[in-house]
């Protein structure tokens, strides 16, 4: 069983579960994904996998209260419950190196979060510096209050910067400001940002690769659409990238930012909002 | 008459033809008129998903086996993928022998109750049964599929489910990859044979296209679940939430200490047609439609979290049983038109008889020789309508089925809000991508050796859809069954295994 281990509020809505999955955990590596059914009626969501434990056979996921599977999840389940299914770690792995660049090279790599992001992206930001790069971390919120995993990511990071749309923690402005100057200001130092990773809500990503495209910084999106199975089987998470149908659960979760059609993915995420206004309203009504 | 008017017997004349069997001759056994069973009415059924057919009852299914002529040739026995011993049940069932009948039957066929469902048998052991030939109509063939699901249920809900035998322990592990009909029927057998045999399965629930795809008034989930369980107390263990390409490897099970494994990952990678249009809201694959409504619980939601749309204009793309299941749950789901588009004629549809009865029973509009050109959308990119083209029948293809030929001009939209594509399912790729040593054909299915089922690699054998392609559950089982026994005789000759532990 995949008992809860750990659980804590970190800002509003947004809860950190670590879960014992000790053959996740083993498995696991940057960028991938697990399956969770929080209990028998539940549905089946895509989370990605923030950090894992080998030793303790943990994993853990941030998870933002949204619908009704979220908001369970948050408000029903205690340290010592158990999800009922956890199946993982699914997609491909991030690959650890700049594309277009032979294997040896090592760069810049601008890790841009936003919101809960930061917990996807955490794995990846250490993973490419481990492995040698620079890693510059741009995290972002609304509010101060909103930032997750600042030690963490200032941990696992060369340079962590942050930004709130209010002002309230570090610069005052958009994760898509500071990108922009983190790559003027390395190209006048004689030095580059060579790759962009880019995680957060889908119009977050969408406009970090605008950002990127016109400097040519190749830009890596990790898309979390609706899935039902997540191993390829029912094609629901289906994206548009450079015109042609991709799955994100076996194709990706990785993606060209620079190819994505970001508006189409909205639309298709947006394809059960009655249904699930409707059951997030009834659970809300005492219908448990 | 025909078989489609569907006469009734009394009581009393089933009870005379028991009694009287003995006396018939071949020629007045051939004549005896078919015992039909009852269904739910059309109208009624689509409003609940119960089973459509109701069971026989016992002296129903003793009449109806009586009709059987016992051929010396068995075309029956002949036409059934894993050769049942139909005339011998048959023959059992007449004399009330319905403990004897499920034995017979399970001397090949581990999973009656799902079989009696959902094989083809129209095309399988009923094609060639001389009672049709008599009557020159296959509707009049003896209920082959009909009695054997009747006795697995008698044995079920009244006789007691007697489990086959489980062999003396041979310490050797077999590793089975989906809990699909091909890995549990694989699983069963190896438990006969003595060998300890763990199914891992990617979902939260054992059972595959049977739990997943094939609908509950096709196919009520209790009797897998009692299927599954039956396993369990035979000892086969099931490890779900394990996802064999990504949680393990068979390189990591081969280390864990299994001895041999039995892909049985099926075909779950859903085609699409490719026309314009097909990321708009509304379109799914039949795979994503019938999980959601069936594993998922769909039908219950809200009570279950998972939805899926519920419309009142659905288009299903396809004329296999994947489609009609599609727009026959469509119609359940509450839709009030449903247009089943298919590109060929009637005569091509790869579906049973029995489902394209029961669609065309419950209203759905069989839009055949037409085929889908554009999914057009609202702007806010939801469907609005399918826009087909009409075909006629040209010259025929490679597999000997006329090919369609589009109409010049003979365009026509369909007004929809939901289209359902059920065109087809290819081989699942994970097992094959990251798994050395295996060879996959130009499909995309795995390369094995016909008589053991063996793959490229050593001590990997593999079955089912995984092989076949997109086929049916007793081809799957009768797989998985053969692979069983070539898995038993690999594990007992290490002499001709002498790479046994070469995978380790």
């Amino acid at each position: 069983m995949f008992r809860i281990v750990e659980k804590r509020l970190l800002s509003e809505n947004v809860t950190l579960y670590e879960v014992e999955a000790p053959r996740v955990a083993r498995r696991h590596r940057a960028g991938q994904f697990v399956m969770v059914r929080p209990h028998a009626g539940s549905e089946r969501i895509p989370l990605t996998i923030a950090d894992v434990d080998r030793e303790r056979g943990t994993i853990t996921l941030v998870v933002q209260a949204v619908g009704k599977t979220t908001f369970e999840m948050s408000d029903g389940f205690a340290v010592g419950d158990c999800l009922s299914n956890v199946a993982g770690p699914l997609g491909n792995p991030t690959h650890i190196r700049i594309p277009g660049r032979d294997a040896g090279f090592r760069g810049t790599v601008a890790c841009v979060a936003g919101g809960i992001g930061a917990a996807p992206i955490l794995p990846i930001a250490r993973a490419f510096r481990e492995a040698g790069h620079e890693v510059v971390t741009i995290l972002g919120a609304r509010r101060k209050d909103l930032l997750v995993f600042e030690d963490r990511l200032g941990a696992a990071s060369s340079e962590l910067l942050v930004c709130t749309d209010d002002g309230s923690s570090g610069r005052k402005g958009f994760v898509t400001d500071v990108l922009k100057d983190v790559i003027e200001s390395r190209r006048a130092g004689g030095g580059d940002v060579h790759l962009a990773v880019a995680i957060g809500p889908p119009v977050m990503m969408k406009f970090c690769s605008k950002t990127t495209l016109p400097y040519g910084v190749p830009t890596l999106v990790s898309l979390n659409t609706i899935m039902v199975d997540g191993t390829g089987m029912c094609g629901g998470c289906r994206v548009m990238v450079d015109g042609v149908a991709k799955y994100v659960c076996v194709d990706g979760p990785e993606f060209d930012g620079h190819k994505v059609d970001f508006d189409g993915m909205m639309r298709r995420q947006a394809m059960y909002k009655s249904e699930e206004a409707a059951s997030l309203e009834r659970w809300r009504g005492g219908v448990h | 008459m025909s078989s489609s008017d569907r006469v009734a017997l009394t009581d009393e004349e089933l009870a005379a033809r028991i009694e009287g069997r003995a006396a018939l001759n071949a020629r007045q056994r051939g004549q005896l008129p078919k015992v039909f069973w009852a269904e739910q009415d059309a109208g009624e059924r689509v409003g609940n998903i119960r089973e459509v057919p109701f069971a026989y009852t016992p002296d129903q299914a003793r009449a109806e086996a009586v009709r059987c002529l016992s051929c010396k040739n068995e075309p029956c026995v002949t036409g059934c993928p894993v050769g049942v011993d139909v005339p011998g049940f048959l023959k059992l069932v007449a004399d009330g022998d319905f403990r004897g009948a499920i034995r017979k039957i399970k001397e090949t066929n581990l999973l009656p109750a799902i079989c009696g469902r959902v094989c083809p048998q129209e095309s399988q052991c009923q094609q060639n049964c001389m009672v049709a030939k008599v009557h020159k109509d296959l509707g009049f063939a003896v209920s082959i599929g009909k009695i054997e699901a009747f006795l697995a249920d008698w044995e079920r809900e009244v006789g007691g489910v007697e489990l086959p035998p489980v062999g003396p322990p041979t310490g050797l592990r077999v590793a089975i990859i989906g809990a699909g009909p091909s890995g549990l029927a694989c699983a069963g057998d190896l438990r006969r044979f003595g060998h300890e045999a763990v199914v891992f399965e990617a979902f939260h629930k054992a059972g595959g296209v049977l739990v997943y795809g094939i609908p509950e008034f096709r196919l009520p989930k209790d009797i897998v679940a009692a299927e599954v369980d039956n396993l369990a107390k035979m000892g086969v263990s099931f490890e779900l939430d394990t996802v064999v390409g990504q949680t393990l490897s068979v390189d990591d099970l081969f280390e864990e200490g299994f001895d041999a494994v039995y892909v049985a990952t099926g075909a779950g990678l859903p085609y699409f047609v490719n026309v314009p249009g097909e990321d708009a809201n509304g379109v799914y694959s039949a795979n994503e439609y019938l999980t959601r409504a069936n594993l998922m619980g769909a039908f219950r939601f809200p009570e279950e979290d998972t939805p899926v749309l519920r419309r009142e204009n659905v288009a299903v793309l396809g004329g296999g049983n994947v489609a009609m299941d599609s727009a026959r749950t469509a119609l359940r789901l509450g839709a009030k038109k449903v247009y089943l588009v298919y590109r060929r004629s009637r005569e091509e549809m790869p579906a049973r008889l029995e489902e394209v009865h029961h669609a065309e029973e419950e209203g759905v509009q069989f839009r055949l020789l037409n085929a889908p050109v554009e999914i057009l959308t609202t702007t806010d990119g939801w469907v609005r309508a399918l826009k087909v083209q009409r075909c006629e029948l040209g010259e025929p293809d490679e597999k000997g089925r006329r090919r369609p030929v589009p109409i010049e001009g003979a365009f026509e939209e369909l007004p929809v809000e939901i289209v359902i594509e059920a065109i087809g399912n290819g081989p699942n790729p994970l097992i094959p991508k990251t798994t050395p040593g295996l060879t996959t054909t130009r499909h995309g299915t795995l390369v094995v050796d016909e008589a053991t089922m063996m793959t490229t690699r050593k001590g990997v054998f593999a079955g089912g859809d995984i092989v076949a392609g997109a086929s049916t559950v007793i081809l799957a089982m009768g797989h998985g069954r053969k692979a069983a026994a070539a898995i038993d005789a690999y594990l007992r000759a290490p002499a001709s295994a002498p790479n046994l532990s070469a995978g380790r």
